[in-house]
């Protein structure tokens, strides 16, 4: 007990439990929502969805866990073995190590940094490197075409999704997310999304831009994280499917933890620049270190609903138009926003 | 087939080629409803040329026929021809025999026929459209259609026991007269039908999106459909108005009152994908006119008062065609002296419309020929037989 | 326009080209052709005014045990009448002229044709087997066709 303790103590310890916290989180996430998309999918369809296992099929996801664990790992006779390998667990990576910078509550943060959202950004397109790779070393052409698809993606719609970010900055002055989320504290009224804590003219002239800027980081959100309409690099009805038609088993599971974790982390950017983060809506009512962390898993969580609502209604985009929302749309749009919110921060 | 289709200097004088990509879309492809194969020739996404292989599906539905024991033994096998809508394969081989054999039948019969190829033609749209709905990514609204399906099956199973292979019209007559119930229950289905058909419409065929994916793309030029003999749905998407029902009446379709739906272009050129669905979604509106029309006068009589004992034909030749939901389903049967058919030539519309591939896809990009293929309809079933 | 005035345009543009026919009492009216001379006959019906057949609506081929024969059966979009044409070649030299180039919509029927009953298509651009295998041995709508033993190591018969 004595030397559990001690090591616990140890700073190098302490540093690798904390930062596995996420990865817990990650994992039970992954549960509940591979559960409720499963579900929502269905009410939204007209159908039941899991019944079986459990209440309402609520042991369906452990099911599924264990069922992909057992199952045969298929590497491809023809594919790039190593890099084959590699792919998923970057792709993973690349979601995990952005999950250093998100303030989950006033008392929990990976890692404090003042580059904050930067950094997210930056280690957030380690992902592309993961699935052109899947799609390279699969050795098959519609992995390739997938890859292609999704890295012309991810980086095209980076653009607008970063100049959203650059037009938030600039209000706050800051980019770490912690500091962030403390400057919107104080009730719903200080959020961004609502004009954030400044004076009231500025405020007002500051909604209708920040509102665009939303929308807009929400779309390029949405397909960055390639899910309808923007799914193209998986579309099942002409891919295959996409990127990942080559894996299997494990590798498989990591590309789905991946694509489930980055919903979650691109959802929490959204609620860290706009909704006050770990921030209590009702200013010093249910706010604190822990009530922190369950607003903001729950405004996350309505995020990830709202993306699984889009994607279970809309139909798919096609590549040119993909590209047009982008660069024609969105681009301009953001461009015009950062002008329109320099001159406000300014005067 | 790889060639160079470009080659770019780089300043330091290094050659750079750009291919073409060859790539095998199918037999197990999510989106070519069934066992097509289609060899795609890729310039990046734009689609260079497409080639289909097919018979994966080849039952050697002409060869069995010639040698059954009789010519109503045929109909079951017509059934697994188009096995979504196997009531008008059935129809359309009871027309064409009973041309060969000059048979009368009485109008129950026909009133019956009608009510049932109509009402497969509901639900074979029904599928066409949520198919169509999943190649563009839209996986809702195929459920919605299939719920209603569900109904329609269920009303062919109370008729004839069966859910997708009826054997239920034969040559002369039919094999059980309608259950009773079965008019309330069609009446019923009818108006809930009516409801949902709008819902499902507005949901999918109206959305932003999927005009932008279906409009202007696959375009099908009025001489060139009539050139490649494309009927049904495919033909009226571009602008020719051209029904067998109404042009070349066979049964009694000439005694209702209903309107030839043609696409106009309405979000883009005409004879586009979004045309050539939008008029399968309209079609149902007019195939329930129909089934109202007929179930409201549907004359009293013996069903199998005219389903001959014995059939030996004179010999010679007949065609005999129908309004499939995909197109005209024709039968050609040649008969020489003896009671199983000589030669039985099916004339499928999903492998005739099939055809054109090659000529509507080219230039446009890979997902646009998943969207052409759906809008196509076709069953490998009956395109391969 | 009735069988008997299109077949009277027949014979008189093509004379001894036009063999038989049956024009009555019968469910299709229907004229047998000299085979060679199809093509042209396609091309006529389908420019020609009065006839206007551009509808192609079914090719199929037959087996006469002896002959094979072709039947088209045509549909004028414009004026709306039917005629079924007809060509009989013999088996050990199954020649028959494509219409491909005439109607479009024959390349495929023709390719049936030719892969069912081994009738070759003179001028078709692509006549390949299309509902059978690549590498399938003999033509299974034939009368005299026996089934193969063994296909690619495969038992046929069941």
């Amino acid at each position: 007990m004595e030397t559990l303790l001690t090591i616990l103590n140890e700073p190098a310890v302490t540093a690798v439990l904390l930062a596995l916290l996420p990865l817990a989180f990650i994992l039970v996430y992954a549960l509940v929502v591979l559960y409720g998309e499963m579900k929502m999918a269905a009410h939204i369809q007209n159908r039941l969805a899991y019944m079986e296992n459990g209440w309402h099929g609520t042991l369906q996801p452990f099911a599924d866990m264990l069922k992909l664990l057992q199952k045969e790992d298929i590497i491809p006779a023809a594919a790039d073995k190593f890099l084959f390998i590699l792919a998923p667990y970057l792709v993973f990576v690349g979601t995990y190590a952005s999950f250093a910078v998100l303030p989950f509550s006033s008392g929990y943060i990976g890692s404090n940094i003042d580059l904050g959202i930067f950094y997210l950004v930056a280690v957030s397109s380690l992902v592309v490197v993961g699935l052109l790779m899947s799609g390279w070393a699969s050795n098959n052409k519609w992995s390739l075409f997938g890859a292609l698809r999704s890295a012309a993606q991810i980086v095209s719609y980076e653009i607008p999704g970063v100049l959203a970010i650059l037009g938030v900055v600039m209000v706050y002055g800051t980019m770490n997310m912690q500091t962030m989320t403390q400057m919107q504290e104080g009730g719903i009224q200080n959020w961004l999304i609502l004009g954030g804590d400044l004076p009231l003219g500025q405020k007002l002239a500051l909604i209708p831009f920040v509102f665009v800027l939303f929308v807009i980081y929400l779309i390029s959100s949405m397909a960055e994280v390639n899910r309808t309409p923007f799914d193209l690099p998986e579309a099942e009805s002409e891919l295959v499917q996409g990127y990942n038609t080559e894996y299997s088993g494990m590798k498989f599971a990591i590309f789905y933890l991946a694509e489930y974790a980055n919903l979650f982390l691109v959802s929490a950017v959204v609620v860290v620049m706009f909704f006050g983060g770990w921030s209590s809506p009702f200013g010093s009512f249910m706010n604190g270190p822990v009530w922190g962390g369950f607003w903001f898993v729950a405004k996350g969580m309505f995020f990830v609903f709202f993306n699984i609502w889009l994607r279970w209604t809309l139909p798919r985009l096609r590549v040119d138009q993909l590209m047009y929302v982008s660069w024609k749309v969105l681009t301009p749009f953001a461009l015009v926003c950062i002008v329109a919110i320099g001159f406000i921060m300014v005067v | 087939m790889t060639e160079t289709t470009e080659t770019i200097k780089t300043s330091t004088g290094r050659v750079l080629r750009t291919e073409e990509m060859v790539v095998n879309m199918g037999p197990q492809h999510p989106s070519t409803h069934g066992v097509l194969r289609l060899e795609v020739v890729l310039d990046g996404e734009i689609v260079v040329d497409v080639i289909p292989h097919m018979g994966y599906l080849h039952r050697c539905f002409e060869k069995h026929c010639e040698h059954m024991t009789s010519y109503q033994q045929v109909v079951p096998y017509v059934d697994r021809m188009d096995y979504v809508a196997s009531m008008t394969n059935e129809m359309a081989y009871a027309v064409a025999a009973e041309k060969l054999l000059k048979i009368e039948v009485p109008e129950r019969v026909h009133y019956i026929r009608i009510i049932m190829s109509e009402l497969q033609r509901i639900a074979s749209h029904l599928i066409a459209i949520g198919t169509f709905g999943i190649d563009m990514g839209a996986f809702t609204p195929f459920l919605y259609y299939f719920r209603d399906r569900e109904r329609i099956l269920e009303l062919f199973e109370m008729t004839c026991g069966a859910r997708l292979l009826y054997n239920y019209i034969w040559i002369g007559g039919l094999s059980h007269d309608l259950p009773p119930g079965f008019i309330e229950k069609t009446r019923e289905f009818i108006t809930d039908f009516k409801k949902t058909l709008k819902e499902v419409n507005d949901l999918l065929n109206y959305n932003e999106i999927f005009i932008k994916r279906t409009a202007n793309v696959g375009v099908l030029p009025k001489d060139l459909a009539i050139n490649y003999a494309c009927s049904g749905p495919m033909l009226r998407g571009s602008g020719v108005s051209w029904d067998l029902r109404r042009d070349d009446p066979y049964t009694l379709y000439d005694r209702f009152e209903w309107d030839v739906i043609v696409g106009k272009g309405e979000m883009g050129t005409v004879g586009d994908v979004w045309d050539r669905n939008m008029v399968r979604q309209r079609e149902m509106w007019e195939s329930l006119r129909i089934i109202e029309q007929a179930l409201a006068s549907l004359p009293e009589g013996d069903v199998q008062k005219a389903i001959p004992k014995r059939i030996r034909p004179v010999p010679g030749d007949a065609y005999g065609r129908v309004e499939g939901p995909r197109g005209e389903l024709g039968f050609y049967i040649v008969a020489e002296d003896s009671v199983t058919p000589y030669r039985i030539k099916a004339r499928a519309p999903a492998f005739v419309n099939l055809s054109v591939i090659n000529e509507i896809s080219k230039g446009a990009m890979l997902a646009d020929l998943v969207a052409i293929i759906g809008s196509i309809d076709i069953v490998l079933g009956e395109v391969d037989r | 326009m009735t069988a008997q005035e299109i077949h009277d345009i027949l014979k008189a543009q093509f004379g001894d080209a036009v063999l038989e026919a049956k024009l009555e009492n019968v469910p299709d009216p229907f004229a047998k052709v000299q085979a060679d001379r199809i093509l042209d006959i396609a091309a006529f019906v389908r420019g020609d005014e009065r006839l206007q057949f551009d509808y192609l609506m079914c090719l199929s081929g037959v087996d006469y045990k002896g002959k094979l024969g072709v039947t088209y059966h045509l549909y004028s979009m414009v004026h709306r009448h039917k005629f079924v044409l007809k060509v009989e070649v013999p088996t050990d030299a199954p020649n028959v002229p494509s219409v491909e180039s005439v109607w479009k919509t024959a390349d495929w029927h023709e390719r049936e044709a030719f892969d069912l009953y081994g009738l070759n298509f003179t001028g078709h651009p692509d006549l390949r087997r299309i509902l059978l295998p690549y590498d399938w041995e003999g033509h299974p709508l034939r009368k005299d066709y026996q089934t193969p033993e063994y296909y690619n190591g495969m038992k046929v018969p069941y």
